[in-house]
């Protein structure tokens, strides 16, 4: 909305700035505009890009021929092994490296989701501001701590000193040195700082008139917190839920590191395993030659992993807009 | 709260003995992130304060190394972080090796991430905010940005790979230069740009984009309207008013926000491993590893955006995945010296918001 053309009918005898159809003024600020607005559309431009660069090299190549082009996609959904690099006989089914994805995040979302909700609730209902102040900016921390580091503190750490004493000297099974649990557990710390604000947040914006008509109704506080808050609050906790998760499929070098490079097909978190993430990184890091077939498997799995994380993204905003419990 | 002694009735006393016990078990929950950090700094400073001990076996190497590393007539240090550590190259010898390349890739990275995503990020949120009229635009834009910001860093590492470090592999195998007079010099810009650090910047630059966006947004937000009606009143063109009312109003908010996403750019590892920064590096992008030799080569600042680098959290993957257990040690310096700069930034971010927050009420 510019102010020139608020003024302009106003304008039967004022001075000509105003009634002269083009001038410097008018064209600069279309011209700003216009910079602007690519700018804002450049994140168009973004998506774009990650859309057809994932789609040219996996599905369908203009040229060349794409990864679906010549390996079926049964053969990549159902297919139990993934060998790309075997001489004679490749194999891209992609499930052993869907299996260490799912397991490692699922162990990380065992750990980091209800320990995250749990501090949301006491951050939200229990805590003194003082406390409040204290915890907030640990968090803040530790959400900032780059990944590579949490890798190193699962590898040099978490398996040696926490997992091996416990589950081998005293459980007796057999513990790789690369293995999902230790990179499982530090997803689950990592996902922490995520579902805490997020829920908290959720938590904060329940109206206090619902805790009070909970009291007034002889409730305990842990009733209250329990039976209304978080349930009035179920949308954005859950929403923070699948965002942690989404964000747990797509973490990279904390598993990278930690659970080593074995696709295997297996539920055992003691074995190592390798996840979609982690297949990409570790390709990239050896010379594979641009146009090979192990090349553009890169390509496919990344589009698998952006299907789903995509996916998870869109379900929490759905599940935001859809659930939302409105106060006034 | 001693309530359940005094209780009569046991059905309440139980109640409240369980949301008792359910309070501690969030406080638990609460204080488990900071125990975890505690840990987790502490473990690191004592692998970076120490060698490993040394058992029989490689202590022959040791020695075997000592005599190495004598001969070469270079001081090793007693602990892996020291002044050596971050004033020389990686190297095969561990007591030797230190993180110089690493840092100069990285303030590299932080500069053109920063020259990119500043002016990109603010004139995209003030699109947003000023703009678009809750258009269809704004929706779409910001749906894609929320949609964007969920992307894994490694999608964008592919990405990165395929239009900056081979450009759709446009150019052939060997690529061309393109030789851009500036006046008194000439700029060879190799195209595609391969691994350089102009490759691994704008990557990361469109992956920290969307975070600069929201929080631009948020600090032009927080500018109360009656600022620009004000500005409007007096006759001022919409531009005029953003850049000389709105713009300084939110600065403050808008360098926090900038500061923390750049800082997440510092840390991010996997996008820049896709665009083949892990290299054994001896040395520093275009040939500068201080600021006299910036000033006595200027060419190299011209050749450094073109070169091949490494960064600190690409160095200490490297060093994670090397065999030795010296290297373990080493990364935990290296750990030690990339969170003291992402702390410096921090820092820097919380001032600016304290010290913009106290003077400026509306």
């Amino acid at each position: 909305m510019s102010v020139a053309q608020v003024t302009s009918p106003l304008s039967i005898k004022s001075p000509s700035s105003l009634t002269r159809r083009f001038s410097w003024t008018r064209a600069r600020e279309q011209i700003i505009r216009a910079v602007l607005f690519l700018c804002g559309a450049l994140s168009l431009l973004t998506t774009a890009g990650i859309i057809v660069v994932l789609f040219t090299e996996a599905i369908y190549s203009f040229g060349g021929t794409a990864f679906f082009q010549s390996v079926s996609i049964t053969d990549f959904l159902f297919d139990t092994v993934w060998a790309p690099q075997h001489p004679d006989h490749p194999r891209f089914g992609i499930l052993p490296l869907l299996c260490g994805t799912f397991v490692i995040a699922g162990l990380g979302g065992i750990i980091g989701l209800p320990i995250g909700l749990a501090s949301a609730i006491y951050l939200s209902e229990y805590a003194k501001p003082k406390m409040r102040r204290i915890v907030k900016p640990v968090l803040e921390i530790l959400a900032g701590i780059p990944t590579v580091v949490y890798g190193y503190f699962a590898l040099v750490f978490v398996t040696p000193y926490l997992l091996r004493p416990i589950f081998q000297t005293w459980l007796g099974f057999n513990v790789d040195i690369f293995n999902a649990l230790s990179a499982g557990i530090v997803v689950g710390v990592m996902i922490i700082p995520t579902v805490c604000s997020l829920s908290e947040d959720a938590l904060r914006a329940v109206p206090r008139g619902l805790r009070e008509a909970g009291y007034a109704l002889g409730s305990t506080k842990f009733d209250v917190s329990l039976k209304v808050v978080v349930p009035a609050a179920l949308s954005g906790i859950l929403a923070s839920f699948l965002l942690a998760m989404a964000r747990a499929i797509g973490e990279t070098m904390a598993v990278t590191i930690a659970a080593g490079q074995q696709p295997r097909l297996t539920l055992n978190p003691f074995r190592g395993m390798e996840t979609m993430t982690a297949y990409i990184v570790n390709i990239s890091l050896g010379d594979t030659e641009a146009g090979s077939m192990e090349y553009k498997s890169l390509y496919a799995v990344a589009l698998s992993l952006f299907v789903i994380t995509l996916s998870m993204n869109v379900l929490a905003q759905w599940v935001l807009k859809r659930f939302r419990e409105v106060y006034e | 709260m001693s309530v359940s002694g005094k209780l009569r009735e046991p059905a309440l006393a139980k109640r409240h003995r369980i949301g008792q016990m359910f309070e501690w078990l969030c406080c638990g929950s609460t204080w488990f992130g900071v125990v975890v950090l505690l840990l987790l700094l502490l473990s690191v400073g004592w692998k970076a304060m120490t060698w490993p001990t040394a058992d029989a076996d490689a202590a022959d190497r040791t020695a075997a190394m000592k005599a190495d590393a004598t001969s070469n007539a270079v001081a090793e240090s007693a602990r892996p972080l020291s002044t050596r550590f971050l004033t020389s190259y990686d190297s095969r010898i561990p007591q030797k090796a230190g993180i110089k390349a690493a840092l100069w890739g990285s303030l590299w990275l932080l500069l053109f991430v920063g020259l990119t995503t500043v002016p990109i990020g603010i004139g995209a949120a003030i699109y947003l905010e000023e703009y678009s009229n809750e258009g269809r635009w704004k929706r779409i834009i910001q749906v894609n940005l929320s949609n964007l910001a969920g992307v894994p860093s490694i999608v964008y590492g592919i990405l990165g790979l395929t239009v900056f470090v081979r450009m759709f592999g446009l150019f052939g195998h060997d690529g061309k230069v393109l030789d851009l007079n500036l006046g008194f010099t000439v700029l060879a810009v190799p195209l595609p740009f391969e691994r350089s650090v102009i490759s691994g910047a704008l990557t990361l630059s469109l992956l920290v984009l969307p975070t600069v966006i929201v929080a631009a947004q948020e600090a032009l937000r927080a500018v109360p309207s009656s600022i620009r009606t004000a500005s409007y009143a007096l006759g001022a063109t919409q531009w005029q008013t953003i850049r000389h009312q709105v713009l300084p109003a939110a600065m403050p908010g808008i360098m926090t926000g900038v500061i923390l996403s750049l800082s997440r750019a510092m840390g991010e590892t996997a996008p820049l491993i896709m665009i083949g920064a892990l290299t054994y590096l001896a040395r520093c992008p275009g040939h500068i590893d201080s600021l006299s030799s910036a000033w006595e080569h200027p060419s190299g600042l011209l050749e450094a955006p073109f070169d091949v680098f490494t960064s600190l959290p690409i160095q200490i993957f490297n060093w994670v995945s090397r065999a030795q257990p010296e290297y373990d040690h080493l990364a935990a310096a290296g750990i030690i010296v990339l969170l003291v700069v992402l702390m410096c930034m921090n820092t820097a971010a919380i001032l600016i918001r304290n010290r913009f927050q106290r003077r400026t009420q509306w």
